[in-house]
């Protein structure tokens, strides 16, 4: 007699937890029933977002930069179940490898982007990069794991918390990736994916007045409405590359403070 | 407080402060009846006009352009000109010349132009010929040396002009805004349409003359004058590639919302409402010039305005009362006085909204204070203010007054000062005094601004970078930052 295998329930990822939607909905893609978020679960990610960020953004850059390493070590264990949800084992061996590459850049942006500034007059002046907060991230369609990993990485890399929109198609690599996460020590409510229809959770997340950047990369058509809606909160709006690994991706979530102070005896 | 301190603070203030009147030359400044656009290196006569004034004494100074739809376009075209036949074939290090000619004429004329900016903004001499002057010379010289230098402060990437910068200036410095506008773009290799605010125009339109001594080419940079209508214009122009606004929260909002989905590149720096954070171990006496400066400076025109005092509980009955002493000491009137310390708020309408506000201050609770002084009949005036007993839900507290207008709010730990400081959808600066290194650098790191001042305030510099968080806007000006909004860097 064949055992019968123990059947996954693809449920969203919010707070570092797998809650259904509390819609009730689902839909179906890739064959399985995926959670449908509505606007309640977008807020309730918000939120974790928002609670966890200090904790993240408060870290020191080695830290970060260790447990995103780790976040690669637990994909790379996982690799055969990823390769069944994306486009094959070439894009998540890519995946790896990029977070492996933003993992070391945690602790060199200061160095790369801020500076140390020589102001006619007697005072100490420096210039720090920071994460600009909570970042709304509508992830590219296609490829479904690179694709969202190249933009949550950045954003993450730099201390952001992220609530993003998986891939509509292709939702399946995104909670896998929730999995992988959730057992790495990314702090719960870091990341929070959800699954859904896109177009009508996207306008939710851009109109949010507690996010502080919205990244439409993966948006296709509809930028410029949530664009207009994004003004509302003079959010950061990040057009980015769906397939670039660059520090100047970091870039895009990230504030800059200077500091002034007089010297003196 | 030590017995000394406290004998002193007792000391009777005198009730009339008097000086000798130290006017400063107003025949510096040989002003125009009438001014057109600067338009491809020439001026073109106005259409429509209004009469821009001295805000002290409301007296008329010139006619000035209302730029209409097709004067903006002809200005847009001018510098689309410019940028694809010339500017862009000038190489860098002849641009960088022409940048810092611009530099040496103004410190060459840079009392007229000190005098000028008083005479049609209101600020006093004092601040326009030692804070204004100087900084808009030393942002060009700055950025200046850029232009060749493009590469260095992008490794790894191709640093290229993006074109036709769109650039909408405020009224609090006329003049200084224009040299933050101005000189990165054009360190960066693009072309330029400037519009100055509606009530202070006459600088850049004066700026126009040492374009022509620096021997610019025409078109390279363009200025228009007019209201809200005609930086509209500007920002909706199909030949504008880049966006550059400083002014309110509000319209910088409708402007990106103007710029959604159209690609263009947009920078703004919009309104604050800052902390300034007194502790209980702060060289109280420099605390107290902090104040004044933070929140005075500039008659509180200022988007960085230090408009919030936290202090720390334990210390808040000496602070309030050396505040009070201090305002007494503060000079209000003519801004070409060179005693002057408050000259006049910058227009009718900015008098009427500091005087809402003040009013709904009053009617929620708080506790006003004014010093005894005589405020001239003529002309758009108001004494400086401090609200004491403001709770953090008060307009006073919650909106930019962009006045003379201090709000004092108290706090006891560390922790609530953070929380309070950052309890604005603001985020553009903050101060903190006190004498404890390690708590300068721990609350410098939680506090949401662009810019900490730590025992000093309101202090500018071309290598600093200077923007906001959160609806402060986004985008840097100075430093090698303030170079990125005017690239294309793929």
């Amino acid at each position: 007699m064949t055992r019968l295998p123990v059947k996954k329930t693809y449920k969203l990822f919010i707070g570092g937890a797998f809650p259904r939607s509390e819609s009730g909905r689902t839909y179906e893609a890739e064959g399985q029933n995926v959670a449908r978020a509505s606007r309640k679960d977008v807020r309730d990610a918000v939120r974790a977002a928002r609670g966890t960020l200090p904790k993240w953004a408060g870290m020191t850059a080695y830290n970060r930069g260790q447990i995103l390493y780790r976040v690669a070590e637990m994909i790379e264990a996982r690799t055969a179940e990823f390769a069944g949800l994306c486009t094959g084992r070439p894009e998540v061996e890519r995946a790896v490898d990029r977070i492996v590459w933003y993992a070391g850049w945690a602790d060199k942006l200061a160095q790369v982007l801020g500076s140390s500034n020589p102001v006619a007059g007697p005072y100490f002046n420096f210039t720090v990069p920071e994460p600009t907060g909570v970042v709304g991230v509508i992830a590219p369609d296609e490829p479904p794991l690179l694709g969202l990993v190249s933009r949550v990485l950045p954003a993450l890399t730099g201390g952001n918390a992220v609530v993003a929109l998986a891939s509509e198609t292709h939702p399946l690599a995104a909670i896998e990736l929730a999995e992988a996460l959730a057992t790495s020590d990314v702090p719960g409510g870091v990341v929070n994916l959800l699954t859904g229809r896109r177009a009508e959770l996207a306008p939710w997340l851009a109109s949010h007045m507690d996010v502080n950047a919205l990244d439409v990369t993966g948006a296709d058509g509809d930028s410029p409405e949530l664009e207009r809606a994004a003004a509302d909160n003079v959010k950061r709006v990040v057009h980015g590359d769906p397939d670039a690994q660059s520090p100047w991706e970091i870039a895009s979530f990230l504030e800059l403070k200077t500091v002034w102070h007089p010297v003196g005896q | 407080m030590t017995e000394l301190e406290r004998k002193q603070d007792r000391a009777p203030v005198p009730s009339e402060w008097t000086y000798a009147s130290a006017p400063e030359a107003r025949d510096l400044v040989t002003l125009q009846d009438r001014y057109g656009h600067y338009v491809g290196g020439e001026w073109l006569e106005a259409r429509e006009t209004y009469t821009t004034i001295s805000p002290a004494t409301e007296e008329p100074l010139a006619e000035v352009g209302q730029a209409t739809p097709e004067e903006v376009q002809a200005a847009v075209d001018a510098a689309r000109e410019a940028y694809a036949n010339g500017w862009s074939d000038v190489s860098p290090s002849e641009r960088a010349k022409y940048l810092f000619r611009i530099a040496r004429i103004l410190q060459e004329r840079s009392r007229e132009f000190a005098v000028l900016e008083s005479l049609n903004g209101g600020k006093p001499i004092k601040e326009s010929r030692d804070v204004d002057l100087p900084l808009s010379a030393a942002h060009f010289f700055y950025y200046a040396g850029w232009a060749d230098k493009l590469e260095y402060a992008f490794p790894n990437r191709k640093p290229r002009p993006i074109g036709v910068a769109g650039q909408i200036i405020p009224w609090n410095f006329p003049l200084l805004m224009l040299a933050w506008k101005i000189a990165p773009a054009l360190a960066a290799g693009n072309t330029v349409v400037l519009k100055p605010a509606e009530t202070t125009p006459l600088s850049a339109l004066l700026f126009c003359d040492v374009l022509r001594q620096a021997e610019l080419p025409p078109g390279v940079v363009n200025i228009v004058t007019g209201d809200g209508r005609t930086g509209a214009e500007i920002v909706k122009s199909d030949g504008v590639d880049k966006v550059a606004f400083t002014g309110s929260t509000d319209v910088g909002k409708a402007i990106q919302r103007e710029l959604a989905g159209t690609g263009k590149k947009l920078t703004l720096e919009l309104g604050g409402k800052a902390a300034n954070i007194i502790f209980d171990d702060a060289a109280l006496d420099q605390a107290v010039e902090g104040i004044i400066n933070g929140i005075y400076f500039n008659q509180g025109h200022v988007c960085c305005a230090g408009s919030r005092l936290l202090v720390q509980e334990s210390i808040y009955e000496p602070v309030v009362e050396k505040l009070k002493r201090r305002l007494t000491t503060l000079r209000v009137g003519d801004p070409l006085d060179k005693n002057t310390g408050v000259g006049a708020i910058n227009s009718k309408q900015q008098l009427d909204k500091i005087q809402e506000l003040v009013a709904s201050g009053a009617e929620e609770g708080a506790e006003i204070y004014q010093p005894p002084c005589r405020l001239p009949e003529q002309g758009y005036w108001f004494a400086p203010t401090v609200f004491t007993n403001v709770a953090q839900s008060y307009r006073i507290a919650q909106e930019e007054i962009f006045g003379p207008v201090l709000s004092i709010l108290t706090f006891r730990t560390p922790d609530e000062a953070v929380e309070k400081a950052n309890n604005t959808p603001y985020g553009l600066s903050a101060g903190v005094w006190t004498e404890k290194g390690s708590r300068i650098l721990w609350m410098a790191e939680r506090l949401r601004a662009g810019v900490v001042w730590a025992n000093t305030y309101n202090r500018f510099d071309p290598s600093s970078p200077f923007g906001g968080y959160k609806e402060s806007g986004f985008g840097r000006e100075g430093g090698r930052h303030g170079l990125e909004p005017y690239l294309d860097l793929t």
